[in-house]
């Protein structure tokens, strides 16, 4: 027993010594939490459009103030031909154009419809799409109100057919930052507690000291334990810190039991523990350990439903995704910290968990034992 | 269990030497790197093990520690057997390695503490002896210091103290004067003169062939091989040569594995 807690007061002795480390350890999740956030926005808003009017009537100007009033789009420039409008198109200054025709109004009111053009600049894929979108919904409002205008007797006949109304369920404001700042939180967890323990042992292993453990009495496990300890530590820490920031910064509040985030937490980051020591028992250098560790983490990034939904990936995809202990515990964080999920309705994932961490460990175990 | 015919005159041969080596053997794949040695290493002995560098003396030495298996042969470590008990042999002996061992980014204290710990020296006793060490090197005044910030020649001295912190009946020592001025080898040697009294068995390789005097007996590996063993008066006599450094050129001339 005091030889692991030597073992542990050593390594937070040089955790702690290490300057750059309590950086990487403190300072870089809390910027991360701080910053991704607000970068990381999946939501399309102040779509930039360029507005041709060549008719110059007063339905025209209704429908240029119908964009200029809208949160979706940002009026960027206004021109009497197309020529103009497609040049800040082309520089990337707009992504949709959107062309009234000459005698619009009066094309209106005589033929009862007119046709309006709309470009779009597909660089950004998803903007273009999202902007013609938002684009159709607003002609259909102004498209509305003409009606209206011109029949009121029809409202009632407007007011019978099927009308769809979206509600959305535990993040009211639809506020992308509910989703991603746990996620966040998920992945910084990810990098302290798997890739700072690996590159710690392989560290030893590159200035020989390892070799030095190796000849003394200690035995594998007390060495792990000594390792493991501080880290799981740390990433205890580092946890409550993002939720404090995402609590009291973003003002998301932790609807379900914080004691059962951290229950969830401690037995992912176990699990991660163990992915840290089978690259640990691998990697030679500590070079060849970060390669590992980027490989990994943009694999954790990508296919973990952190940022797309695992739903939409083709199948062997989703085969991957749900064979990564993050897919589960970012589903369990969501759900206690969005939906206020009891333990009862998430169980499973506890379990999952669970079964991923002595899968971890036990290949740690098999790696460890292969290596010696 | 020994094995019997290790058991010579109702002596056990295994129990009498602090290292006891036959017939020893490490293959890795094709490659033989030590092949088929053997020697006594006698209590209170210090042992040079001499040999060019890639003639398979840290091979032998890592067998000899518990880090890794022999392919075949016997040897017995302060009478326990390599196979099987390697923990009890980590034990009972110390290690310097070629590499420096220490922890940079820990105080000299520190490091002390954290070896004694870990070979089982009670508290007090640890802070008793860390005190006798630090005023033999003369370090008191660095006694806070990080590892890192002292001189090699520091670094070197710290380490085999550290490495006998917890009186070991064998200390193992792999090159551990190399990059060290001379003025330092010689406190280095003092050092081991000083364990070597108190009843620790030292073997030790290096590549100074001045050094090989001061040992009571060298042995010289070529090619994985024990090429000659005795005291170095004997074997000056035997090859003829005025110092180690003839009878090692002498030996190491036909060597085939050169870097």
């Amino acid at each position: 027993m005091r030889k692991i807690l030597i073992l542990i007061q050593k390594e937070f002795k040089q955790v702690l010594r290490d300057k750059m480390i309590v950086a990487i350890i403190f300072a870089v999740p809390i910027l991360q939490m701080l910053i991704l956030p607000w970068a990381i926005d999946l939501d399309v808003r102040h779509v930039s459009i360029s507005i041709v009017d060549l008719d110059k009537s007063t339905y025209s100007r209704d429908l240029i103030s119908l964009f200029s009033a809208s949160e979706s789009f940002n009026l960027y420039s206004y021109y009497d031909s197309y020529k103009d409008a497609i040049q800040d198109l082309q520089m990337n200054k707009v992504d949709v154009i959107l062309t009234i025709p000459a005698n619009f109004e009066r094309n209106l009111i005589r033929d009862n419809g007119n046709q309006l053009s709309a470009t779009a600049n597909a660089i950004n894929g998803v903007k273009a799409m999202l902007g013609t979108y938002y684009l159709n919904m607003i002609i259909k409002d102004f498209n509305q109100q003409i009606v209206l205008e011109w029949y009121p007797q029809i409202e009632s006949s407007l007011s019978n057919s099927i009308d769809v109304r979206s509600s959305v369920w535990f993040n009211q404001e639809g506020d992308y930052k509910n989703f991603m700042v746990p996620a966040i939180l998920v992945l910084l967890l990810t990098v302290v507690a798997g890739f700072l323990t690996a590159l710690n042992i392989v560290k030893e292993k590159e200035i020989g000291t390892i070799e030095q453990i190796n000849v003394t009495p200690i035995k594998k496990w007390q060495f792990i334990i000594g390792k493991m300890v501080p880290f799981w530590a740390i990433s205890n820490i580092v946890f409550i810190v993002g939720l404090l920031i995402m609590v009291y910064l973003y003002g998301i509040p932790i609807l379900g039991n914080v004691g059962l985030l951290l229950l969830y937490a401690n037995v992912y980051i176990l699990s991660i523990l163990g992915l840290g020591l089978i690259i640990s028992a691998l990697a030679h250098t500590q070079q060849q350990a970060m390669f590992v560790n980027y490989f990994f983490v943009m694999i954790l990034l990508l296919m973990s439903g952190l940022f797309t939904s695992i739903d939409s990936m083709p199948s062997w995809a989703q085969t991957i995704s749900y064979s990564l202990p993050i897919t589960y515990f970012i589903e369990a964080s969501r759900a206690i910290i969005i939906k206020g999920a009891k333990f009862s309705e998430i169980s499973n994932l506890l379990l999952i968990l669970g079964i991923f961490v002595v899968i971890m460990n036990g290949l740690a175990i098999l790696t460890y034992r292969k290596r010696s | 269990m020994k094995h019997k015919e290790l058991i010579v005159d109702g002596v056990n041969i295994t129990d009498k030497y602090a290292i006891y080596a036959e017939n020893l053997t490490k293959k890795f794949g094709d490659f033989t790197a030590v092949n088929n040695i053997s020697f006594n290493v006698e209590k209170g002995e210090i042992f040079g093990f001499l040999g060019a560098n890639g003639a398979g003396k840290t091979t032998a030495m890592r067998i000899l520690s518990g880090l890794i298996k022999p392919t075949s042969g016997t040897a017995y470590v302060a009478g326990y057997d390599v196979y099987k008990e390697q923990e009890k042999i980590k034990n009972n002996i110390g290690y310097m390695s070629q590499k420096f061992s220490l922890y940079e980014d820990l105080t000299v204290v520190e490091n002390i503490k954290f070896y004694g710990t870990i070979y089982g020296v009670k508290p007090k006793e640890n802070k008793e002896r860390t005190f006798t060490l630090l005023e033999t090197l003369n370090l008191q005044n660095e006694a806070n210091k990080l590892v890192g910030s002292l001189p090699l020649g520091w670094k070197q001295k710290l380490a085999f103290s550290v490495a006998i912190f917890h009186i070991p009946k064998i200390v193992f020592l792999d090159e551990p004067t190399s990059g060290v001025d001379p003025i330092t080898r010689r406190q280095f040697w003092d050092l081991i003169y000083d364990a070597s009294n108190k009843g620790i068995t030292v073997f030790v390789t290096t590549h100074y062939m001045d050094e090989a005097e001061y040992c009571n007996r060298i042995s010289l590996m070529v090619d994985g091989k024990i090429a000659a063993m005795g005291s170095p008066a004997e074997l000056k006599n035997k090859y003829k040569a005025n110092d180690v450094n003839e009878v090692f050129y002498h030996l190491a001339h036909s060597a085939k594995r050169i870097e």
